[in-house]
């Protein structure tokens, strides 16, 4: 694809991206660099991740036309429900991907970073699918507020590690999945879980989650006569989900692409996550991006209530969009996330994920008219956040 | 001359760079450090510039930055205790690259430069970003950029980093990040060959996980030079005037104490 939007050799976008990266990883870097697109390309690897996702994923998920969602904000919405995916989430998209490329690369040992835990179950099943080892970095806070995803990634024979240093949240995660990376370069693939990290990382994770949007636009058609939707809602912490279902109509300008950040307790209370709105342009985890720092240009601790979106970057792809226009990117409160998590339980019947919950939000900020198609990548399911949730109970139990 | 260039011109064997994180273990410690380990045998001094996420580091050298980080140590402040300290043997800047950009990348070199500094060393700074925006701005100032290889760097490779690199090229003993204390074998030997046999044009100094005088002594048998880090961080005593410095030195080069 010839495009503004897609990164060029040295895996920029516009001004954000590359690899900035300690020689260390270089060789593991440039390997993967080297090799991926031939890799993703070659009909050996499409016929096998096809095969997956369909059979062992449950790929394509539904998308929903969501009647009382409807009815409520008097438009049209549809939920592409990735929540409906093996392990409940679309991280496993991303993981059947990477980890089928890492065998073709040779590798025996996979290791991941997890926030929220949906990365790391994803990765942690399909290690245990194709008898991969596997290590999953994971933040003592994280593997506290998100207990039950720890209990399935030991069940699925993974060892889950605890990050001890900063804030026990994911940059920590990701910071000692890097530093065990640089310690075993020859026989370990790293999985990143998000659109972050040196290149070609963004591009790679981008590719594999663009089965999400490939099949809203078939699924649309199929469904309403138009292959485009107007508008495609999805919430961004280091923004897969947002990639993968805003992929293939990043290129039609008439598609709202509209991302939901985490703001935490607000953009302007100290204790927030949204890089866009409160960051500027600097370098993490091996990618020029924006980011929450101090002049100093030290990174600070994020906040958010849910562990997934906990992150203080994003990922290059969306920093470009943001800075070029072409994406909005919305800034949603935990309370917001919480009244949309509690509605659409209560309209629809559907418990989402915390981090999918910031992008529900996005309706009750956001008009749109009568006959618009709009659809919100449904990201994951709730049950990870379910002590969370309960907790809030109280406070929510008007929500209708 | 280049203080680099000058070191090396009269010496071609056993050199000694020590790394300390500044502003550890207090904020105002980094001049009485310098001193001290230039009186106690260090041929260049590498001072740390903190970071809150040092990827390359191991736990030793993460707690010092973020201990420096909190007493509230910044770039200003290090440059102003190099500027006013008086040592004679080099002083190279080791950090991060998102610090240095955000205080402005020229500003930093030309504040480096006029604090004294000889080489800046940017482990997460790109070869092709280097050349591309910022090798004339060092040549300007006259500071030396010096670059990583590891024994996974291809030999094409090395000799590129060599070509851009001046002063010195620091290689990483084995993949690993810092702080690792090993026992130096077969592979390092093997790797440390490999380096000679690539007559490359800068002296090799090798670093990470040189501890003890034995594994020093390893390194000074193969190569022009070593780099000890968090070994001497974890010995830094606040509570003492002179930091444990003498005894860490003496420790460090003499095999029988």
């Amino acid at each position: 694809m010839n495009s503004n939007y897609q990164p060029d050799e040295q895996g920029f976008y516009g001004d954000f991206g590359g690899a900035f990266i300690p020689e260390m990883l270089y060789p593991n870097v440039e390997e993967l660099r080297q090799n991926y697109l031939h890799i993703l390309g070659s009909d050996e690897f499409k016929t096998e991740f096809h095969r997956l996702l369909a059979d062992y994923v449950g790929r394509p998920t539904p998308l929903y036309l969501a009647p009382n969602l409807s009815e409520r904000y008097k438009t049209n919405v549809w939920l592409k429900r990735e929540d409906l995916a093996h392990t409940g989430a679309h991280k496993i998209n991303n993981t059947v991907g990477q980890v089928l490329l890492a065998r073709k690369l040779g590798k025996k040992r996979i290791i991941a970073e997890t926030g929220a835990g949906q990365h790391g179950v994803a990765t942690a099943t399909v290690c245990a699918l194709m008898n991969m080892e596997c290590i999953v970095f994971m933040g003592e806070t994280d593997m506290q507020r998100q207990a039950p995803n720890v209990a399935r990634m030991q069940m699925l024979g993974a060892e889950v590690r605890p990050a001890k240093s900063g804030s026990r949240t994911l940059k920590d995660a990701t910071n000692e999945a890097i530093r065990y990376w640089i310690n075993h370069p020859d026989d370990t693939h790293y999985i990143i879980g998000s659109v972050v990290g040196p290149h070609p990382y963004p591009d790679l994770v981008a590719r594999l989650q663009s089965v999400i949007s490939s099949e809203i636009s078939s699924q649309l058609l199929s469904h309403t006569g138009r292959s485009k939707p107007d508008a495609v809602i999805a919430c961004v912490g280091g923004g897969s989900n947002a990639a993968g279902a805003f992929y293939h109509f990043i290129e039609s300008p008439e598609v709202q692409l509209i991302g939901a950040e985490a703001a935490g307790m607000g953009v302007d209370s100290g204790l927030t996550a949204a890089s866009l709105h409160t960051g500027s342009r600097g370098i993490i985890h091996g990618s020029m991006t924006m980011l929450m720092q101090d002049e100093q240009g030290q990174i600070t601790e994020p906040h958010s209530i849910s562990a997934g979106l906990d992150y203080p970057g994003i990922g290059p792809m969306h920093a470009h969009l943001f800075s070029s226009g072409r994406a909005t990117y919305l800034a949603i409160t935990d309370h917001e996330a919480l009244q949309a998590a509690f509605l659409l339980s209560r309209l629809e019947g559907i418990i989402p994920a915390l981090e999918t919950a910031h992008a529900l939000a996005v309706l009750g900020k956001v008009s749109f008219g009568e006959n618009q198609l709009v659809v919100i990548n449904l990201s994951g399911r709730g049950d990870k956040d379910l002590s969370t949730y309960m907790q809030k109970a109280d406070s929510y139990a008007s929500v209708r | 001359m280049h203080p680099l260039d000058k070191l090396f011109n009269t010496r071609q064997k056993e050199i000694l760079n020590i790394y300390f994180t500044a502003g550890y273990p207090n904020p105002e410690s980094t001049g009485d450090i310098l001193r001290l380990l230039e009186q106690h045998g260090a041929d260049i001094v590498e001072v740390g510039l903190p970071f809150s996420d040092p990827l390359a580091d191991g736990p030793v050298i993460q707690h010092s930055s973020m201990v420096a980080l909190q007493q509230g140590i910044t770039i200003d402040k290090i440059l102003e205790q190099l500027s006013q300290v008086n040592i004679s043997i080099p002083i190279v800047l080791m950090g991060y690259l998102n610090p240095v950009l955000q205080y402005g990348f020229e500003r930093f070199l030309r504040n480096a430069a006029r604090a004294g500094a000889s080489a800046v060393i940017l482990p997460d700074l790109p070869a092709e970003v280097f050349r591309a925006k910022y090798q004339a701005m060092y040549e300007t100032y006259g500071l030396y950029p010096v670059f990583l290889v590891s024994p996974q760097t291809s030999d094409e490779r090395i000799r590129m980093l060599d070509s851009l690199s001046r002063g010195f090229l620091y290689a990483v003993s084995t993949s690993s990040t810092t702080g690792k204390d090993k026992q130096f074998g077969d592979f390092e030997a093997a790797w440390f060959r490999r380096l000679n046999g690539l007559k490359l044009n800068n002296p090799v100094l090798a670093g990470f996980g040189i501890s003890d005088n034995r594994s020093l002594r390893f390194v000074f048998d193969h190569l022009p030079g070593a780099v000890v880090g968090s070994a001497l961080i974890r010995h830094l005593d606040a509570s003492k005037s002179d930091y444990g410095i003498p005894s860490f030195m003496k420790h460090l080069l003499n095999p029988e104490s």
